[in-house]
């Protein structure tokens, strides 16, 4: 479980996220929603002690993630951030490779060899293992970051809008590679998502920020409602059931509709 | 994990002709079969104080700038950066300027000591001028890089000047091997040294190329690894300048070309760089004996207008490659 107790932040004066307690529960998909500047990636950099807590603590299976060793968070705990633009000219397989650095410091065995190569097979990469990245389009870039991400084989997964740049394809089946890790291996997602559609039908549990505040969290189908979304967003959304998961047609305003 | 690659045992093989080429080009003609009876006389003893030492003075110089490079390009993430785009060799010597004006009489590593902390904190005023620095404009950054460089330089060239030291300067600026000597370049092993632990933490520097948030994730300590590269690139090119110059380019080109073809993970590019920068200065260094005998050119005339060259091209190229 990831406790969030009373984490306030700011940037440059101005306030981010204000009194945030949360408990992400262990296990499956937490998605984060929200408008832009609500203060959703930068609840996912404090987590992974990407930035420096300002205040209140943060705890990763009981291990404070500002007390305890990167060293030691690197095998609990992993983010992907939004940018992944490299200046280095690594090869996919080298990039993912890395992703077992914090296992074998340098020494890759067996075992790294094979959770890398089922890394990229995941993420449909294997024929493109010995491309570098930067003779990749933006969503197999995304796709070889994911893989890096799940090759470091950790029990918590941050990532930050993963569906960036992909089609649709390949966001779906990201969607469903996630989904199967999550409920076969009990691995633990949170995912920022801007499609809350994706959120809707993949998600366990739909946590919303608004304004640097915990505005509501719940099941998909407690949190994808006109109503609620219409608290988040500031937006009227019409919400109809496909499949027995909630729809949002958010692309259309309510009255131009029918 | 793999063997000697053949690609890589051909590197070695050139490398070792030249060095060889290297052993008996110059003013004096060596007679092999005589050093080798015993009798050579003067031969060997060309052989051992001057050539020997002038020959391995190149490799140590060219593996360990070639990693140097290879490294401040990963701690940066520009490609375009090396100790003489930087300011680091500059400031390596003003530091050594500060050290034969005011100790005249200390120790040779006490001068060198002075002025690898003046290359460490030149180092640290680019980084944090950097930092400063539009991210998406590689190219400002060897561009205010070589602004600082030239401001340290111009202050130490006036020190100089008022010191009437000027000549020593003229050394320090300008890579030469023709007075690498028996008993005077014997500290330039350290760079070998600085080198190879530049290998052992390959991989911590090419995770860090990935960029910080990625270092961190893996459980890095960033601080710690961009010290540790800081202080082999700069204490490097101090030892380098204090012993036979700055060779501007070097560490530039070198990583550059292997990046090219091999990319940059490191713990694969290291070997690469290594022999490609020594390679490459052997080669300048015997052209430079060679194109006017008796006389030499300066290997860091040779090498800079091959390597202005090199970067040019570089710069002229960089829209099909994302540098």
């Amino acid at each position: 479980m990831i406790e969030i107790c009373n984490v306030s932040h700011e940037i440059q004066g101005a306030k981010i996220l204000s009194g945030i307690d949360l408990r992400l529960p262990k296990g499956g998909i937490t998605a984060l929603i929200g408008p832009n500047g609500a203060g959703k990636s930068t609840l996912l950099s404090l987590i992974a002690r990407l930035e420096k807590l300002q205040g209140g603590t943060i705890r990763v299976d009981g291990a404070d993630v500002s007390q305890t060793a990167t060293a030691e968070l690197a095998r609990k705990l992993s983010i992907l951030r939004q940018d992944t633009q490299v200046a280095a000219r690594l090869t996919v397989a080298d990039l993912v490779g890395f992703g077992r650095y914090p296992h074998h410091k340098g020494r890759p065995g067996p075992e790294d060899h094979a959770q890398v190569e089922q890394a990229l097979a995941t993420m449909a990469l294997t024929g493109l293992r010995d491309r570098f990245l930067d003779a990749l389009s933006g969503g197999q870039r995304q796709r070889a970051f994911v893989a890096m991400v799940l090759a470091q084989d950790t029990d918590y997964v941050l990532l930050d809008e993963p569906l960036n740049n992909l089609d649709m394809k390949h966001a779906r089946e990201m969607m469903q590679q996630l989904r199967r890790a999550a409920h076969e291996l009990g691995k633990s997602f949170v995912v920022v998502i801007h499609d809350i559609n994706f959120a809707a039908a993949y998600a366990d549990h739909i946590v919303a920020l608004k304004d640097g505040a915990v505005q509501a969290q719940g099941r998909p189908d407690e949190i994808v409602t006109r109503a609620s979304l219409r608290e988040i967003f500031d937006l009227d959304i019409e919400v109809e059931t496909v499949a027995g998961h909630p729809f949002a047609l958010h692309q259309i305003t309510p009255s131009s509709h029918r | 994990m793999r063997v000697l690659s053949l690609h890589m045992i051909l590197a070695l093989l050139c490398l070792l002709v030249m060095a060889g080429l290297s052993l008996f080009i110059g003013v004096a003609d060596l007679d092999l079969g005589a050093v080798l009876r015993g009798d050579g006389g003067d031969d060997a003893l060309i052989l051992l104080v001057s050539r020997i030492p002038r020959t391995v003075a190149i490799i140590l110089t060219g593996v360990s700038m070639a990693i140097s490079g290879l490294i401040f390009q990963m701690l940066t993430r520009n490609k375009f950066v090396e100790p003489s785009t930087t300011g680091t060799a500059e400031s390596a010597g003003l530091g050594l300027l500060i050290a034969v004006f005011f100790f005249p009489a200390a120790p040779l590593l006490a001068k060198m000591a002075l002025a690898a902390g003046c290359a460490i904190a030149g180092t640290l005023l680019f980084l944090r001028i950097l930092d400063r620095l539009p991210p998406h404009e590689p190219l400002l950054v060897p561009l205010v890089g070589l602004m600082l460089g030239g401001v340290i330089g111009a202050v130490a060239t006036f020190f100089a000047y008022q010191a009437d030291l000027l000549q020593y300067l003229g050394i320090w600026t300008t890579g030469e091997f023709s007075g690498v000597l028996r008993g005077r370049y014997e500290i330039l092993w350290l760079t070998g040294a600085l080198a190879l632990a530049g290998y052992l933490y390959a991989d911590q520097f090419s995770i860090l190329g990935i960029g910080r948030d990625a270092a961190i994730t893996l459980g890095l300590n960033f601080r710690a690894v961009m010290w540790l590269g800081l202080l082999i690139v700069s204490v490097t090119t101090a030892l380098v300048v204090v012993t036979v110059g700055a060779i501007p380019f070097l560490g530039l080109i070198v990583p550059n070309i292997v990046s090219r073809i091999m990319g940059d993970n490191l713990r694969a590019a290291v070997p690469w760089a290594a022999s490609l920068g020594a390679g490459l200065l052997l080669f300048c260094d015997i052209i430079g004996r060679v194109i006017r005998q008796p006389y030499e050119i300066p290997i860091g005339t040779i090498f800079g207008v091959l390597g202005s060259a090199v970067f040019l091209y570089l710069l002229l190229g960089r829209k099909s490659h994302a540098v």
